[in-house]
């Protein structure tokens, strides 16, 4: 046993020292990246040095790292795809990616991997591409720290950020991304974790996710997107400690949930969104411990849901707290905060002893009668809100928390 | 016009009911302001009774003063002074000093404790409210010689723009449902100065879902310079109409 390890080893220590580091640069043995690329054997290093590399679009099909001295920029001139990744276990990192081209059919992207697994990219910085970093059919691949920016206006004209298709075991972790289509886009990736990502200024979503069972995503920011962050079509998705801010605009939502089961969204916090959660055709959520603050309405909950828990959440200073369309309720709420209770503590078990109902009468005509909007806090529909709440009667009775308290709760 | 005008100012602060009412509104505003946590509820209070009680005390004070100041009208017509003058100095006099009350009473505490954005739109809306219904006052005082039917006016007024008008673009608006009448519902709310003055608060209070739906609409066109200018302009025009009528009646008047 002791023999075989001895050789494996020295198998192993003559592999690498195999290894060669190549360098390319302005006075350096390679001028350009492609020329290095013809040399390169599986497991070499590929050093590239400061300066703009035009190349056109560079294929890796070696299992290398490709390490970039004092952010090398490679430059698509607005034509190409610029890194096409096509081996596994390769690195690329360091780099200054710009100007990939545009094209709808192929879909360039500034870093774009195939078919692949054991890919890290990391601190790159990408800036003014169409795709930013594609991955489609990938598994065990990382992407972490890069700065993703692009200057998109239309949503037809910019693709994702951060694009994933067709993959598992994925980490995309402490990513800043500006001004693309969606900020991160997941479809059919399973088992990945999205953390500690910021997402800002993205023309649609900040998020997208559909299809992706299994993932979770944990302390990420999502900031004045388009149309803030959306989940659909997914089941056991966790979305913990994400802060979803000024997500602003009629259709624009802090999170928006559709077709979801069996999920957790725990410690959020949604602050100034005109909408903080839209649900629709969701079931089994549980929702805790999550902070709304100053949003237009805290939750949206469609009749269509079903079975979700809305538990220690706090309600702070929303025009609504939750809204519905319809009659059917087949949710819970239990021990949240609400600060529009009127209620009292006679015990002093800081549990509220009367019921609240979040339902405001309305918010239920506002959601029929969208324009009715304009008489929001006039007297004559405060007067109407006031004897709806000691006698629901037009709003469902069983929309109701009967453990509010007293006091919000330390999130 | 200034001697006039400093006289009736002198005279109303000497009645003990603007004092009451400068009272009244700080001990509520003090009071909301430090009983409540956050600066949002209490500024909520507060907004119904720039809405309700200033209107109401403006309105109602105003034309009763009217009323019992006919004689000493007479006794100044009867002087070489134009009836222009004097209807205006008894105008400005009456509002000046119900402004006074309501900076003092209201003024000071928002100006402490409400952020200044929504506090200072709120002290200017509470300025306009006030004087569009002194001139509500002087059109209903003049109206009509009958001391009780020109009161009952003054109220039904108020009644109708705080709570009746309202009430009416609620039912008219589910029965228009189908149509697209968000731009028409935002004319429609320049025929009423307190529900303008209502909707420049709540683009300021409820920001985030003003930016929902209609919303956005309403926002578009009040939350921009020109229609924030808009807005003022309907307001001084809801100031400078009923007055103008007013004192046309007032000129021609056999008193």
């Amino acid at each position: 046993m002791k023999y075989k390890l001895t050789i494996l080893l020295s198998v192993l220590v003559q592999f690498y020292s195999f290894a060669t580091t190549y360098e390319v640069g302005h006075n350096k043995p390679f001028k350009s990246i492609k020329s290095a690329l013809k040399n390169v054997k599986n497991g070499d290093s590929l050093l590239v040095y400061e300066g703009v590399y035009k190349e056109g679009n560079i294929v890796i099909n070696k299992e290398i790292k490709l390490i970039g001295k004092n952010y090398p920029v490679l430059d698509g001139q607005k034509k190409f795809e610029i890194l096409s990744v096509k081996s596994a276990n390769t690195l690329i990192c360091g780099f200054r990616v710009q100007h990939s081209g545009y094209a709808t059919l192929d879909d360039p992207g500034a870093i774009k991997v195939y078919d692949s697994h054991n890919v890290t990219i990391r601190d790159n910085i990408l800036d003014d591409n169409f795709f930013g970093i594609y991955l489609q059919y990938c598994r065990n691949c990382i992407v972490k720290n890069n700065q993703i920016q692009a200057y998109g206006i239309e949503e037809q004209q910019i693709g994702n950020g951060i694009h994933c298709w067709k993959s598992d075991s994925l980490q995309i972790i402490a990513n800043k991304i500006s001004g693309h289509r969606d900020g991160i886009y997941f479809e059919f990736v399973t088992n990945s974790i999205i953390w500690r990502n910021i997402s800002t200024g993205n023309i649609r979503y900040g998020l997208h996710f559909m299809f992706s069972n299994n993932d979770s995503y944990i302390t990420n920011v999502f900031k004045n997107n388009g149309a803030g962050v959306s989940v659909m079509f997914t089941k056991n998705v966790k979305m913990i400690n994400n802060t979803f801010e000024e997500n602003w605009g009629d259709a624009a939502y802090g999170l928006f949930l559709k077709e979801i089961s069996d999920s957790y969204i725990f410690g959020n916090h949604f602050i100034k969104n005109t909408s903080a959660i839209h649900m629709e055709g969701t079931s089994r959520i549980k929702v805790e411990r999550n902070v709304f603050e100053s949003n237009g309405w805290g939750m949206k909950i469609q009749a269509s849901c079903m079975d979700n828990e809305v538990t220690a959440n706090n309600f702070i200073g929303n025009t609504f707290d939750i809204s519905t369309n319809g009659s059917l309720v087949l949710n819970t709420f239990n021990g949240n905060y609400w600060d529009k209770y009127e209620g009292y503590d006679l015990d002093r078990n800081h549990i509220g002893d009367v019921p609240y109902h979040p339902l405001s009468l309305f918010s239920v005509i506002v959601e029929n009668n969208p324009p009715a909007m304009l008489l929001f806090r006039s007297f004559m529909v405060s007067l109407l809100d006031k004897s709806e709440k000691m006698i629901p009667s037009l709003t469902p009775d069983n929309f109701v928390d009967n453990t509010p308290l007293m006091h919000s709760l330390g999130l | 016009m200034n001697r006039i005008g400093k006289f009736i100012v002198l005279d109303i602060l000497k009645n003990k009911i603007i004092l009451v009412y400068t009272l009244i509104l700080a001990v509520l505003s003090w009071g909301v302001f430090s009983l409540e946590d956050n600066s949002t509820k209490g500024l909520l209070t507060l907004l119904n009774v720039v809405l309700l009680t200033v209107p109401l005390v403006s309105v109602i004070f105003s034309t009763i003063y009217i009323y019992n100041s006919s004689e000493f009208i007479e006794l100044l017509l009867s002087q070489p002074i134009r009836r222009s003058k004097i209807w205006l100095s008894l105008f400005f006099g009456l509002s000046i000093s119900l402004l006074l009350a309501f900076l003092i009473g209201a003024g000071i505490p928002i100006l402490v404790y409400a952020p200044l954005d929504i506090g200072g739109m709120m002290l200017l809306v509470g300025i306009f409210i006030t004087v569009v219904f002194v001139a509500i006052a002087f059109l209903s005082s003049i109206a009509t010689r009958d001391k009780a039917k020109g009161i009952g006016i003054a109220i039904l007024l108020w009644m109708f723009f705080a709570l009746l008008f309202d009430g009416l673009i609620l039912f008219m608006s589910f029965q228009f449902a189908d149509y697209p009448i968000e731009k028409i519902m935002v004319v429609v709310t320049a025929f009423n100065p307190i529900d303008l003055a209502r909707i420049l608060i709540l683009l300021h209070l409820d920001v985030s879902a003003m930016m929902g739906y209609t919303g956005a609409i309403f926002k578009d066109f009040f939350g921009n310079q020109v229609g924030i200018i808009a807005a003022f302009t309907i307001l001084l025009l809801w100031v400078a109409v009923p007055f103008i009528i007013s004192l046309r009646k007032f000129r021609r008047k056999d008193l």
